[in-house]
């Protein structure tokens, strides 16, 4: 078993779309929360394949969408300043911030670099001990604990030029920030992969509690989230609510818990700066008290200046569930791949460039 | 961002692994999975293993598909 094939099986696809054809008769409104999810459906072509009466929204489970201008204006002051190293995930050097992108300010002479880990970046510390080289820590409760062993690596090996920038964010809080907004009428959530990886599924349980929404956590092939449809149309229907699991190889109730509790003894809870949403208390992470030397917030003195959207933009409510980017006037036209306007036609898992990739430019 | 693919472990060397993603060769942290094992899968992100794929339940997936599919 490779884990991959076995999950792509177009036989037991269509046997499992013929039956969820057949079990659900109610309109159902699912939120797939992951951009990991929202590229998986419209890359297998399964939106087209449900029932009419089965409408999927895509939420803001993509970090480098929603990431605040505010913020990457912060990056992109970091990179101005002299002998430093800005090392970044790939997507997150082409977003434009206020004024500027990490790419403009590479091609006006800042030394950024992409990079595929937090460990990578750690090694071009090692390696450049005359510079301050940080790392720009976007990333949800999967990619917050491979920071964390980083710092700790850091402090392990006494390399004291590396920083990081925490952006990261936390997705139990912002679900509940968007239920508790009562914009969008949910009856299901697809909760995601590889978050849950880390956290589980126990700490969506306060959504079938208090909002009474389906909720199944999902892996990523295409009979995961068919499985994963089915398992929420079949509480639907039933008119039951519950956190459910159909990713159970990869994903257990109680997460990953020495993932947990690195992460736990790096970072602590912190308010964060959401794109389309604002400042939501306790859905970030700081590093800790006793990490600050690798704080590139606390260690770097810069002056981004206001921040601003871009006009016409309205990524802010395609991340919540309001809007799609069939809505917004400068999809299709001025805003595309190769010339984005805003974050979710740059990140391949934004809402955006999925829609533009993959088809979906006439519903 | 949260993408994370199956790789199978090769060796394992402290809190460094060798992992075969479809053929090629890396070397990964498995600092955030110390449980794992020489010819487990992993689910790698990022450099790191993130979860030790459990063979049981993704067997238990598969039948659990075929029966769906199959029921009327």
């Amino acid at each position: 078993m490779k884990y991959v094939e076995e999950f792509r099986n177009p036989e037991l696809a269509k046997k499992l779309i013929d039956r969820i054809h057949r079990r659900s008769t109610r309109p159902a409104r699912l939120m797939e929360f992951c951009g990991g999810h929202t590229v998986a459906i419209f890359k297998h072509g399964l939106r087209q394949l449900l029932p009419p009466n089965i409408q999927m929204l895509s939420g803001p489970g993509c970090p480098v969408c929603v990431t605040s201008s505010a913020d990457l204006d912060r990056a992109i002051a970091l990179s101005q300043l002299p002998n430093v190293i800005i090392t970044s995930f790939g997507d997150m050097i082409r977003v434009p911030g206020s004024y500027s992108s990490l790419r403009q300010a590479r091609a006006e002479g800042s030394d950024i670099r992409i990079v595929y880990s937090a460990q990578d970046a750690l090694y071009i510390a090692s390696d450049n001990p005359d510079k301050s080289v940080i790392f720009i820590g976007i990333g949800f409760e999967t990619t917050a604990p491979t920071v964390a062993a980083t710092i700790l690596q850091a402090e392990q090996e006494r390399i004291n030029n590396f920083y990081v920038l925490s952006l990261h964010k936390l997705c139990p809080p912002i679900m509940k920030t968007l239920l508790a907004l009562g914009e969008v009428r949910l009856d299901g959530i697809i909760c995601p992969g590889h978050v849950s990886a880390i956290i589980g599924s126990r700490p969506y349980q306060f959504i079938p509690d208090n909002y009474d929404i389906a909720c199944v956590v999902s892996g990523f092939e295409p009979l995961d989230i068919l499985l994963c449809i089915d398992m929420l149309v079949n509480q639907i229907e039933t008119g039951r609510h519950e956190v459910e699991i159909a990713y159970r190889r990869g994903v257990k109730p109680e997460g990953n818990q020495p993932a947990l509790e690195l992460m736990g003894s790096v970072f602590e809870v912190s308010e964060a700066d959401w794109r389309g949403i604002g400042v939501v208390p306790t859905s970030g992470l700081m590093l800790k008290k006793g990490y600050r030397q690798f704080d590139a917030g606390a260690n770097f003195d810069i002056n981004p200046g206001p921040s601003h959207e871009a006009k016409g933009c309205i990524c802010g409510s395609i991340l919540r569930g309001v809007s799609t980017p069939l809505d917004c006037k400068l999809f299709h036209n001025s805003c595309t791949p190769e010339h984005p306007v805003g974050p979710c036609m740059v990140s391949s898992e934004g809402s955006c460039a999925t829609y533009y990739n993959y088809g979906d430019t006439d519903e | 961002m949260c993408l994370a693919i199956p790789a199978l472990v090769k060796s394992i060397d402290g809190y460094q692994a060798e992992v075969d993603i479809d053929g090629v060769t890396r070397r990964v942290s498995i600092q955030l999975t110390p449980e794992v094992n020489v010819g487990d899968y992993v689910l790698l992100h990022t450099g790191y293993a993130i979860s030790v794929i459990d063979e049981d339940e993704a067997r238990e997936t598969l039948e659990l598909l075929k029966e769906l599919s199959e029921a009327q």
